[in-house]
């Protein structure tokens, strides 16, 4: 199987008025609604989704869940819930496959199949009573996949849907900032004894007194920015440093902190 | 409508009671009918500051109760118009105040007071939530020193979190910090930390600095508000701290050592 970085599910529904006449029209308003009935008690819209999609290329190995489940735990907080589109096209139409034991096993990894991309007329409609959503299948073009992470499984890629968290008022001592599946950014002073954690980086536009910790699902990417480092603790994807060990150079100095290749680096920022 | 205000700062000992008497009693001579509750129950001593431990009949936790009426338990200060005060129980503890208790005490006093003060117990439990939750203004008493400092800035997120404006996303408390015990002498020896530093570790506005005075503990003693002594710098900052809430602009004084001339060092040395 191979885990494709990025697939745009485009759906749009408009509800269609065939053969009404515009009389019919006021009075099917009417009947949508309430006492006035102008406005229906619902709106459909389009909108897209960037939807991660499990091409299965051996449903037979006997590895197969074992070898999902172990890229799951790389990234825990990303893939839980996520939801997941599952596509046929390396199999052939003709290939059986219970989706409904797909499911189920996928569920208990945390991940939510929500439908069928392509696949025959007979898996389409096996997947439809299982109660998957059909997907268009792909128009053929090269196919983009991941390059095999041979070495580095501690540096997984997380296509993020990023969400940025912004706090503009002072973090005071006590308070804990957890900003889910993105980047936490503070425009005000961070106090001793405040603790900010993102699943992304970390940026602080004043001094930064209290513990930062950036990456805290995994992500060794992740990176902390601060103008003013007075930090009690900082620490990327697990890895941290204490304020007795960040040297005088870096000490209430604008600086940037990442991890290369495994190893803490904290640095001025110069321009 | 009167305007709720809490002497609060996470410490102990930095001068609430201290300095909910003087404020207090510097609004009454003002002009503006005050009100001083004691929240510290169980461990009361607004009343001994105040001078009128003799006259506590009832008290803020029987009119709570319902066993006493608010007109019954308020005392009225014998030497400053204007200034009444509301002392609490000394043998039940901070159980027997109810959000709901206090809730009905301070609609009763808004309507025929301009300024009710209400002096909090240390901690950021029950006691100092009950006395924060109502107010409309916050003073934050600190001592220039690196703990109390600490607790100021813990109180200050407890009273943006929890305060009945930010729980309904009012116009949230207006802060002030009022510096207490301060020694110009020991900061220009670099033994004290100095005001530029305290303001911008807790970046709120400046209500007033109190000097280090032996006349606090004179005051107290003797049961008189250390603002009625005007011979004493602690009682004329406290005015000067007043002039400044109510909108004046008052500079800064007593914040330099003060230079003893040759004539009194020989003086001091003889003697």
């Amino acid at each position: 199987m191979a885990l494709e970085r990025r697939h745009t599910v485009r759906y749009t529904a408009t509800p269609k008025f065939r053969g009404f006449t515009r009389g019919d029209l006021s009075s099917y308003q009417l009947m949508q609604g309430g006492p006035t009935a102008s406005e229906p008690p619902f709106q459909l819209r389009g909108t897209s989704f960037t939807i991660m999609v499990l091409k299965i290329v051996d449903p037979c190995d006997t590895q197969f869940f074992h070898l999902l489940a172990d890229k799951v735990r790389q990234a825990p907080g990303f893939f839980r819930n996520a939801p997941i589109v599952i596509d046929l096209d390396g199999l052939g139409p003709k290939t059986e496959v219970d989706f409904a034991r797909f499911s189920t096993a996928l569920r208990d990894l945390g991940l939510m199949v929500v439908g069928l991309q392509g696949g025959g007329k007979r898996q389409q409609a096996e997947a439809a009573a299982a109660g998957f959503a059909l997907l268009p299948a792909r128009a053929t073009r090269a196919e983009v996949m991941l390059p095999p992470k041979a070495t580095d499984e501690r540096a997984p890629e997380i296509p993020y849907q990023r969400s940025t968290r912004i706090v503009t008022e002072p973090v005071r001592s006590g308070r804990q900032i957890y900003a889910q599946n993105g980047d936490l950014v503070i425009t005000a002073m961070v106090s001793p004894g405040a603790e900010l954690l993102a699943d992304g980086s970390i940026h602080v536009y004043g001094a930064l007194r209290g513990r930062a910790l950036a990456g805290v699902s995994g992500d060794s990417a992740a990176r902390i920015f601060c103008h003013c480092l007075e930090a009690e603790l900082v620490s990327i994807a697990g890895i941290y440093q204490l304020s007795e060990d960040m040297g005088a150079n870096v000490l209430s100095k604008q600086v940037q902190v990442y991890l290369h290749e495994g190893h803490l680096r904290i640095e001025p920022l110069t321009f | 409508m009167a305007k709720i205000i809490v002497m609060s700062s996470g410490k102990g000992g930095v001068g609430k009671t201290t300095s909910s008497a003087a404020f207090g009693t510097g609004l009454a001579l003002k002009g503006y009918k005050t009100c001083i509750i004691d929240f510290d129950v169980g461990l009361r001593n607004l009343d001994i500051i105040m001078g009128c431990e003799r006259r506590v009949v009832f008290d803020f936790i029987n009119v709570i109760h319902g066993d006493a009426r608010l007109n019954q338990a308020l005392i009225k200060d014998k030497r400053v118009e204007n200034l009444f005060i509301l002392p609490t129980s000394q043998t039940r503890d901070k159980e027997a105040l109810t959000r709901e208790g206090v809730g009905h005490v301070l609609e009763d006093l808004r309507r025929d007071f301009d300024y009710v003060i209400c002096d909090s117990p240390a901690g950021i439990e029950r006691g100092a939530l009950m006395a924060l939750y109502f107010a409309d203004h916050a003073i934050i008493v600190t001592n220039p020193e690196v703990s109390s400092v600490r607790d100021s800035d813990r109180m200050l997120g407890v009273i943006q979190a929890k305060s009945h404006r930010a729980e309904n996303n009012l116009e949230p408390v207006r802060e002030h910090l009022l510096i207490t015990r301060y020694d110009p002498a020991r900061v220009e020896r670099g033994e004290m930390l100095k005001l530029a530093d305290v303001q911008e570790l807790l970046a709120i506005p400046l209500l007033g600095v109190i000097p280090e005075s032996p006349a606090v503990l004179r005051a107290s003693n003797i049961g008189v508000p250390v603002v009625l002594d005007e011979q004493s710098n602690a009682g004329l900052a406290y005015s000067d701290a007043v002039a400044r809430f109510l909108g004046e602009s008052v500079e800064h004084r007593f914040l330099k050592a003060s230079r003893k001339g040759l004539l009194d060092r020989l003086i001091r040395r003889i003697a």
